[in-house]
Order: C-alpha cells, then sequence, then structure tokens
C-alpha cells in the first residue's frame, strides 16, 4: 500500500526517575500529498516525523511506508524516504557543495565522470552551480538548506519529510524553500511552526501531549491549534 | 595535511589522478626527510614552491596551509639553532616546510571526492580481512568536514562566554562547547542515518 501509515504507535524515552511518552497510541494513515504536522515544541510532531525513517525507533507498534515495515526494512525505506533537517549545517557531511550532494549519489551513479555531470546537473536546478567548490560552512542558511535539500532529492525518493526547514531562514530563503518543497513532485510531510505553510497542505495533523488533537482540513486545523493555545 | 582547500584548475597536478598523485606525495617526502645538509634542504623547499606555482596554487591558499605550523616550525627552529647550529636549524625548517607545502600542494589541486575513491581503491585488497574501505573512507571526510564545524562551536562558545562576563572561565568556555561537539556529532549520525549512508 502506498502511503505512511501509523499502528497504535508508542514511543518512549528512558530518564531520570523512570520513562518519559513522547508518543502514545497514534494510528494515522497518511496517503495525501501534502500533509503538515504542526504543534508545541515538545508535543512530540518531530518524533512522529522521524518514525518515518527509522531516525526514532517505535517502543510499540508499527509504522509503514509503502507497505514496508520501518522496524524490519529500515535501508530499504530510507531509500524511499528522504529527510530534512531543521539544522542543515549538520546534515552536509562533505567538505564542499559538489562533493555533498556526490555522496548521496555514489550508490546510485557508481560513474565518477557520470556522477560529477549529475552533481552539476543537480546543482544548476537548484542554483548552486556557482558554488560548487566552496566549502558548505561558507554558505548562507538558505543556501545550506537548500543544499541540503538537493542533496535529500539527489537519490529520488518518493516521500519527503521535512522537520521545521524554514525555521532557520530569514523571509526570503524561507519562501525559497518553501516553494522549492511544495513543487515537489513526491509525498511531503511537513513539521512546521508556519502555519502559513500548513494552510498550502491538503491535511493537517495537531499534534498536542504525544497524540493527534486534530486531523483534517487545514483552516479547520490551524483554527484548532490557535484556540488551543489561547486556552489558557 | 591542510584539508578542504581544494582550488579547481587544469594543470597537470590537476589532471594526475588522486591515487598516482598520492603516491608521487609519499615518495616526495621520503627524498626531502632523506635530505643532508642545509642547501639540499632549501633546494627541495625551493622544488615545493616551485611544484605550487607550477600547479597555480594561490600563494595565499599556501600560507593558509603553512599558517598553522609556523609557531611549531619557529620554536623548533630556534631550538635546533641552539643545540646543534644554524645549519641543522635550517635544514629541518627547510624540510617541515617543504612536505607542509607538498601537503597543500596536493589537496589544493585534489578534490576530497577523488581522495575517497583513491582510498576505497586502494584498500579494497583488504576487504577480505574485514575492512570496509566505503567506510574508512567516510570517516576520512567526515573528520574532514568537522574540523571547520567544531572551530565554529568553539568561536560561538567564546562569544556566549564573553557576552555573559565568563570569558577567563574555562568551565564556561569548554563545557557548552563539549556538549555541542557531541550534540553536532549526534546530529551528523542521525543525518548519515537518514540518507542511508551504513545501510549497505
Amino acid at each position: 500500500m502506498a502511503g505512511i501509515s501509523f499502528d497504535d504507535v508508542t514511543v518512549t524515552a528512558e530518564a531520570t526517575g523512570g520513562d518519559v511518552v513522547i508518543l502514545r497510541h497514534v494510528s494515522a494513515e497518511i496517503t495525501e500529498r501534502r500533509v503538515a504536522l504542526i504543534g508545541g515544541n515538545g508535543s512530540g510532531k518531530s518524533t512522529l516525523a522521524r518514525l518515518v525513517n527509522g531516525l526514532v525507533t517505535a517502543s510499540s507498534g508499527v509504522v509503514r511506508v509503502d507497505g514496508l515495515d520501518v522496524a524490519k526494512d529500515g535501508p530499504a525505506v530510507r531509500r524511499r524516504v528522504g529527510f530534512v533537517f531543521t539544522q542543515p549545517a549538520a546534515q552536509l557531511v562533505m567538505p564542499t557543495v559538489a562533493e555533498d550532494v556526490a555522496l548521496s549519489l555514489r550508490r546510485l551513479v557508481p560513474d565518477k565522470h557520470e556522477r560529477e555531470q549529475r552533481v552539476l546537473a543537480i546543482l544548476e536546478s537548484y542554483g548552486l552551480a556557482h558554488l560548487a567548490t566552496t566549502s558548505v560552512h561558507a554558505l548562507s542558511g538558505g543556501q545550506q538548506q537548500l543544499l541540503a535539500l538537493a542533496g535529500v532529492l539527489a537519490t529520488e525518493p518518493s516521500i519527503v519529510v521535512a522537520d521545521e526547514p524554514t525555521t532557520l531562514l530569514d523571509l526570503r530563503n524561507s519562501v525559497i524553500v518553501a516553494d522549492r518543497l511544495f513543487a515537489l513532485e513526491q509525498q511531503l510531510v511537513l513539521v512546521t511552526h508556519d502555519l502559513g505553510l500548513a494552510l498550502r497542505c491538503e491535511r493537517v495533523l495537531v499534534i498536542e501531549d504525544g497524540g493527534i488533537a486534530f486531523d483534517g482540513d487545514p483552516a479547520a486545523a490551524v483554527d484548532h491549534y490557535r484556540r488551543s493555545v489561547s486556552t489558557p | 595535511m591542510p584539508l578542504g582547500i581544494y582550488r579547481p584548475g587544469s594543470t597537470i597536478w590537476h589532471r594526475i589522478p588522486a591515487g598516482p598523485k598520492l603516491g608521487l606525495v609519499v615518495l616526495a617526502s621520503i627524498v626531502t626527510v632523506a635530505l643532508r645538509g642545509p642547501w639540499p634542504c632549501v633546494a627541495a623547499l625551493g622544488v615545493a614552491l616551485g611544484i605550487s606555482l607550477w600547479a597555480r596554487v594561490p600563494p595565499r591558499v599556501v600560507w593558509r596551509g603553512l599558517r598553522p605550523f609556523l609557531v611549531v616550525v619557529t620554536i623548533l627552529g630556534a631550538f635546533q639553532w641552539w643545540q646543534r647550529g644554524w645549519p641543522v636549524a635550517v635544514e629541518v625548517v627547510a624540510t617541515t616546510v617543504a612536505l607542509v607545502v607538498v601537503a597543500t600542494t596536493f589537496t589544493a589541486t585534489t578534490p576530497t571526492d577523488r581522495l575517497l575513491d583513491a582510498i576505497v581503491r586502494g584498500l579494497g585488497p583488504f576487504r577480505r580481512v574485514g575492512v570496509r574501505p566505503e567506510k574508512v573512507a567516510l570517516a576520512f571526510s567526515l573528520m574532514i568536514t568537522a574540523i571547520p564545524a567544531i572551530f565554529e562551536i568553539a568561536h560561538e562558545t567564546r562569544e556566549a562566554a564573553k557576552a555573559r562576563g565568563l570569558e577567563r572561565s574555562v568551565r564556561a568556555n569548554l563545557s557548552p562547547m563539549a556538549i555541542r561537539t557531541v550534540a553536532h556529532a549526534y546530529e551528523t549520525g542521525a543525518a548519515l542515518h537518514a540518507r542511508g549512508i551504513g545501510d549497505d
């Protein structure tokens, strides 16, 4: 079955004084192309997103991606799911821009000359070709996030999960990165505090206290979230 | 070896494959270290600088490669001069600087990606004894990338300590830096995991 499913998923973490429940008995089927997860800090939305490619493991319950069990078929799931982090600098692991994209392509394109051509084509499509030999640490936040996105999409995933990808960016770069994400052909699961971005999605899940507090139409979900934070 | 200073170009030094070029660097280093007397060593330094010019490595890049070694080289030279006289001091300093210039020229003319390919090829025969060349190459590239990241963390930690009037506090400088460096390593691990690197 195509899409993502959470079947009675609970996530706990060890802490001093006993286990802490981060997500409790979450069940949902996500098949829409554009889905947003919104909620307060510490509500569990990032954990829910990280379950999709196995960055976080469910303590109980099952997470499936395109019918594959994330716990059992981790490598196959990660080939399907690209993950964009909030902090792009942590995601860039090679010294220069071109080399970081090339890292993503090493498995898909073994021939180095073909790989170089593909890297250049990808960088051109992201407007980063002129920075190919630049150190990843010398890029602006927006450029780093675009490069992180380019590195993720180089592997041609069928699903992209983005965990607050615009949080650290200025308005101009936020718009650029958001427009890139919404132009993708892939299914997009977006964790965000930007309610404007949530409203651009087809479905919004409001996460509160480790559970789904609202699931449905974006306008109604955003309204629910606004009311929940304004209620003392 | 100075890292992260690659400059693209089309000179013969850029075109020599990374593996043979690394072999040449090793050979040149052995020859340089084997030289005796101040003038042959100065000549070796001249050759190293000549090669860097031939490879069109900008002088500021050579300087960037040399800068971290200056204090050590100065102390080393002064000590040798005091203990064994100026000819030995010149020999030691010229040899050390020549080696750094050669290493800088190598990294300035070799993209890291090619270097990783060379490492993977070079370690290929060791697969049968359990070595995973791809993982060794990845560890090498992570080390290269981690250096500027850790410098950045150190700079930010120093600024934060200064903002709180704690610039002289060893604890205020070192504790957050250690914690943030570990956090950075954790985030990098998560990013590698997310990109499926290590799944093979």
